[in-house]
């Protein structure tokens, strides 16, 4: 057994608030760089290069990527053999988004009432996931999600009969009406199966998955290869003007289903997509 | 077509704007987001005047993250337009003059911005750090106790959009789409 005190989930949680909205990971990097290369719109060619320059500033000038700095969604993988010590791990990591937000000039995006909405001026509560694995370390991956594309996000519920092809169609249909909305070029997260909730889970998760990397399972990957050529067919491109990149990957989840359904989310995020994983 | 034009904006340039220019605007525009939007409606229904004069002026929808010391703001990327479209046509028809958003508008925006002459520009969401380098200064005007969704009075420099939405009606995200689509 191994004891972790949570003053150190608190702290590691804060620097990762505030290095998720300054730097961009570099899959994420490659992926706007990639797309500068390939777009043949001229305009979308001349956004895509500002959105480079936006990164350089941001990182150098200590300016966060995007105004909307999100809500910070957290998912903590913590080894069973992990004791924790020192306080309520639930409010540490609270207390690390607090502290992350405030001390880093990032923006206080959280309402704590959907319906009344008063903004509760330090971007807390968190949205954390909890998943308990082998081992004792803790690993806490960290992806700040901003509301223009988590609006145009969606879940279907299709027919076993609706199949491969109802779910493309389901994920071209969301891209589509996401249009200009997502700030494309986006990345588009997919859940395939499971419950309603399940999916909607798995696609926000394939969001974090390293850019470019295709899912493991064969006729997967051929499905995210073969949805990003359709949806890049669309001709939404670079912040919706037009052209040929609309998105930079599709990323898709799958888990077993029951005999009547095929539910499918589909979870968008923008080019700013920010994840950032640490082990203790 | 590169096109450099003063804000507030005069009604022959809001109308010489087509859709597809590419506009740098300079000096004085508001920002203005949902809250901001809801309370404007209500100060309207309630027969009070507005905090900012509307006429010929440019509203931004943004709410920027903290400033630095020594920074007039912090990132400063535009919002969607579309959850402002149901308080919009309201102040277009007030002398509203341009938006400066990122999205789609509903038709009653459309029709309100051909009544009255009106710009919708899009901004490049997601180059807040970027944008912010062009506003020059920035001030709380009116509703303090919206933080980030007060209305700020911000003086802007050579401000880069792109006319989506012209004074005739013409949307260039409906243009310029059918142009690249191939499925």
């Amino acid at each position: 057994m191994r004891t972790v005190n949570v003053n150190e989930i608190t702290d590691n949680i804060k620097e990762m608030c505030i290095e998720a909205n300054h730097f961009l990971s570099d899959d994420m990097k490659d992926a706007v760089n990639h797309a500068a290369e390939n777009e043949k719109s001229l305009l979308g060619i001349q956004i895509l290069c500002q959105l480079q320059e936006n990164l350089e500033i941001a990182q150098k000038e200590m300016i966060p990527i995007c105004q909307d700095t999100g809500m910070a969604v957290i998912f903590m993988k913590i080894g069973q053999d992990v004791h924790f010590i020192g306080g309520n791990l639930e409010n540490a990591i609270h207390e690390g988004v607090r502290q992350g937000y405030v001390e880093g000039y990032l923006r206080k995006s959280v309402v704590s009432d959907p319906l009344i909405r008063e903004n509760t001026k330090d971007n807390t509560p968190a949205v954390i996931h909890y998943e308990i694995v082998d081992g004792e370390n803790v690993e806490i991956l960290l992806t700040p999600k901003g509301f223009g594309s988590e609006n145009m996000s969606r879940v279907f519920m299709l027919k076993p009969s609706d199949g491969r092809e109802g779910v493309i169609n389901a994920i071209l249909t969301a891209v589509k009406d996401a249009g200009p909305n997502a700030c494309p070029p986006m990345i588009v997260g997919v859940g395939i199966g499971g419950t309603f909730e399940k999916c909607a889970l798995m696609a926000k998760q394939a969001l974090t998955r390293e850019t470019g990397c295709y899912s493991n399972i064969p006729h997967i990957k051929e499905m995210e290869q073969e949805t990003l050529i359709k949806i890049n067919e669309l001709g939404i491109g670079p912040g919706g003007l037009g052209g040929n990149v609309t998105a930079l990957a599709v990323h898709i989840n799958t888990y077993p289903t029951h005999i009547a359904g095929l539910p499918v989310a589909v979870n968008i995020c923008c080019h700013v997509n920010r994840h950032v994983v640490r082990i203790i | 077509m590169d096109r450099y034009i003063n804000a507030p904006v005069s009604d022959e340039d809001a109308k010489s704007l087509k859709s597809g220019d590419y506009v740098y605007i300079t000096g004085t525009i508001y920002t203005a987001r949902d809250a901001a939007h809801k309370r404007m409606q209500e100060f309207l229904d309630e027969g009070k005047a507005l905090p900012i004069d509307i006429k010929n002026n440019i509203i931004y929808y943004m709410g920027p993250s903290p400033a630095r010391n020594g920074r007039p703001i912090g990132s400063a990327g535009p919002t969607t337009a579309s959850r402002m479209d149901k308080y919009t046509p309201k102040l277009l028809d007030l002398g509203l003059k341009g938006m400066i958003g990122k999205g789609k508008r509903n038709n009653s925006v459309k029709e309100a911005m051909i009544r009255n002459g009106a710009v919708y520009f899009a901004a490049v969401g997601g180059a807040g750090a970027l944008l912010s380098q062009r506003i020059k200064s920035s001030e709380v005007i009116a509703y303090d106790d919206l933080g980030t969704e007060a209305i700020r009075k911000l003086e802007v420099e050579n401000f880069p959009v792109i006319v989506v939405i012209d004074s005739t009606g013409n949307d260039l995200y409906e243009i310029s789409i059918k142009e690249y689509k191939s499925i």
